[in-house]
């Protein structure tokens, strides 16, 4: 996902194993949001937080947008760190379902365990990521001479018209370039 | 034998394996003295084609001399031939060889009944990829066993190096079957998508066959430049966009011929439909990335032709087939038929219009191998073919 152009190629090398924890965390992150949108009152109900199904549907839109950056991007860090910032609103959102008499508080804990867990492994990844130190760019490799024509562009350009294109490979004549026929030039009438 | 063997994912090891036997009595081996990395080899090393087992010798661009000859072999080789070995393995006898259609030779896939049940019917046996085309063991090592030997052979001449002639077993004749697929006029804008090694090999061939202008486009500065320095106009995709870029070279008509050497692994970031790519295959949606082949159906020209030599695995998504029905393109494809140009393009390496060596930008010994995929596959250190030496 990264290293493959001018602007990444500054990052330096590529940490395979930690492009592939990026590239699993986007797909957990999808992976929860469907979720999220499609069974909100599920969840509430599980938790404990009944009204709040709008915001868990909120909340899975939010990870399905952070999924496709983290899969779509060339560099993931900032999505991954944008990862982090929103286990803090959960934890901060499943911290207000311990408060007063929630039935379902031992769900709550384990969710924010696990919420925990995931940041954790967010917080190391989006790290790894990030201590990449820049290197400075390796000269770029000068191809300008490799040609492949021994005697020349000129040369070899159209050097084998006299190939004889097979009749299963031709174009089609229907398909070919269309040239305005010359129209016949009237004589003009004598004055 | 060393060989490089497929582990698994991003798993290839140089490994000591059983030296290959004659096992029927049209094989042949022979002793490699060079072969190559394939861009198509990556698609294994990501293990995006299905059908690796560990184990499986990589490998199909491969060069050597004969050492051994089986029995019925033995009228069109002999040993101490100079040959290079095509990558689709072809019995010469089938009714599609018998056409000049090696690529589907209908003999010589040993698994052909997967092969036809994922694709309908079976295609040719190829050396190193997969179980879907037969199982064989590839020519990444020391040694190679050469099924049905008497017609899976290029014999080349003495005195010239392997570099010039390694290329015959797939890239150059590649690159010249989805040249000759566009039947290019003196007229014709040729666009090539990726200007990898098949791409450098279609931009020289498109040069050759008398293109009136030939526009590659990739990200990677070297591979630009190399496009460059054989006669090609280039559009950087990152830094400009490519329908608008080249409407603009072809005032506004876009080219008639356009050429895919990328295939199911398109890298397009920022595009919204790379990005819906990305999703579905992380998601196990859909195999292939398409992008190039949605954007050469955009903006060819009406009543053009769009070659696909880029190697595509399984299902594709959102496919304009609108702007294809509607523009009256042709399509053609095909994994390539290495044997119907061969002769032709021997005969113009031998006569200096072409010298396919200069593709090469890394030679390094085998059991460098497994470092080499990697570092091809992330285009570093400027690397854009890889020549192994055994």
């Amino acid at each position: 996902m990264r290293y493959e152009t001018e602007r990444t190629r500054r990052r330096g090398h590529a940490d395979t194993a930690t492009d592939t924890l990026a590239r699993g965390l986007g797909i957990f992150s999808i992976a929860l949001g469907i979720a999220e949108i499609a069974a909100p009152r599920a969840l509430a109900r599980a938790l404990g937080m009944k009204g709040q199904e709008g915001l868990i549907a909120g909340y899975g839109v939010r990870e399905i947008a952070t999924g496709i950056g983290i899969l779509a991007s060339k560099d993931p860090t900032p999505w991954i760190w944008g990862r982090v910032a929103g286990d803090g609103l959960d934890l901060a959102t499943l911290a207000t379902a311990l408060e007063g008499r929630n039935p379902k508080k031992g769900n709550v804990g384990i969710a924010m365990a696990a919420v925990a867990g995931m940041t954790a492994l967010d917080v190391y990844c989006a790290q790894t990521l990030s201590r990449e130190t820049p290197h400075p760019l390796p000269p770029m490799q000068d191809y300008s001479d490799r040609t492949g024509y021994p005697g020349g562009i000129e040369q070899s350009h159209g050097a084998a018209r006299d190939f004889e294109v097979p009749r299963d490979f031709r174009a089609p004549e229907a398909m070919r370039p269309y040239t305005q026929p010359q129209t016949p030039q009237r004589p003009m009438p004598s004055m | 034998m060393k060989a490089l063997v497929w582990h698994g994912t991003t798993d290839i090891r140089c490994d000591s394996v059983p030296d290959p036997q004659i096992e029927h009595p049209r094989d042949a081996i022979i002793k490699v003295t060079s072969c190559a990395i394939c861009g198509s080899d990556l698609h294994l090393y990501d293990h995006f084609m299905p059908g690796m087992k560990s184990g499986d010798i990589m490998g199909h661009e491969t060069m050597g001399e004969v050492v051994e000859v089986g029995a019925e072999s033995k009228g069109k080789l002999k040993v101490g031939d100079r040959v290079v070995i095509p990558f689709t393995i072809i019995c010469g006898e089938c009714d599609q060889c018998k056409r000049g259609n090696f690529s589907v030779c209908e003999r010589t896939n040993r698994n052909g009944h997967i092969a036809a049940k994922a694709f309908g019917h079976t295609t040719a046996g190829l050396f190193g990829y997969t179980h879907l085309t037969g199982g064989y063991p590839g020519g990444q090592a020391e040694y190679l066993r050469v099924p049905f030997a008497d017609a899976t052979h290029i014999k080349v001449p003495n005195g010239i190096p392997d570099e010039k002639l390694l290329f015959l077993s797939d890239i150059f004749p590649t690159g010249w079957q989805a040249a000759v697929q566009c039947d290019i006029e003196p007229t014709d804008t040729v666009a090539i998508w990726g200007a990898g090694p098949v791409g450098q090999m279609a931009i020289r061939s498109a040069i050759l066959l008398g293109a009136k202008q030939v526009i590659a486009i990739d990200r990677v500065p070297e591979r630009l430049d190399m496009a460059r320095a054989g006669g090609a106009i280039t559009i950087n995709f990152d830094e400009e966009s490519v329908i608008e870029r080249l409407n603009e070279l072809t005032n506004g008509k876009g080219p008639e011929k356009c050429i895919d050497a990328v295939g199911m692994e398109a890298h397009a970031a920022g595009t919204v439909d790379a990005m819906y790519d990305r999703v579905k295959q992380a998601t196990m949606m859909e195999t292939d990335r398409p992008h190039v082949l949605r954007e050469m159906a955009y903006v060819c020209r009406p009543a053009g032709t769009l070659s696909i030599p880029g190697v595509y695995g399984g299902l594709l998504d959102k496919i304009p087939f609108g702007a294809i029905m509607n523009k009256g393109l042709t399509i053609r494809t095909g994994q390539t038929h290495v044997n119907r140009w061969t002769d032709d393009l021997l005969r113009r390496i031998e006569e200096g219009q072409i010298d396919p060596s200069f593709v090469i930008t890394h030679t390094v010994g085998l059991n460098e191998g497994p470092d080499m995929y990697k570092i091809f596959r992330d285009k570093q250190d400027g690397c854009i073919k890889v020549v192994l030496k055994p």
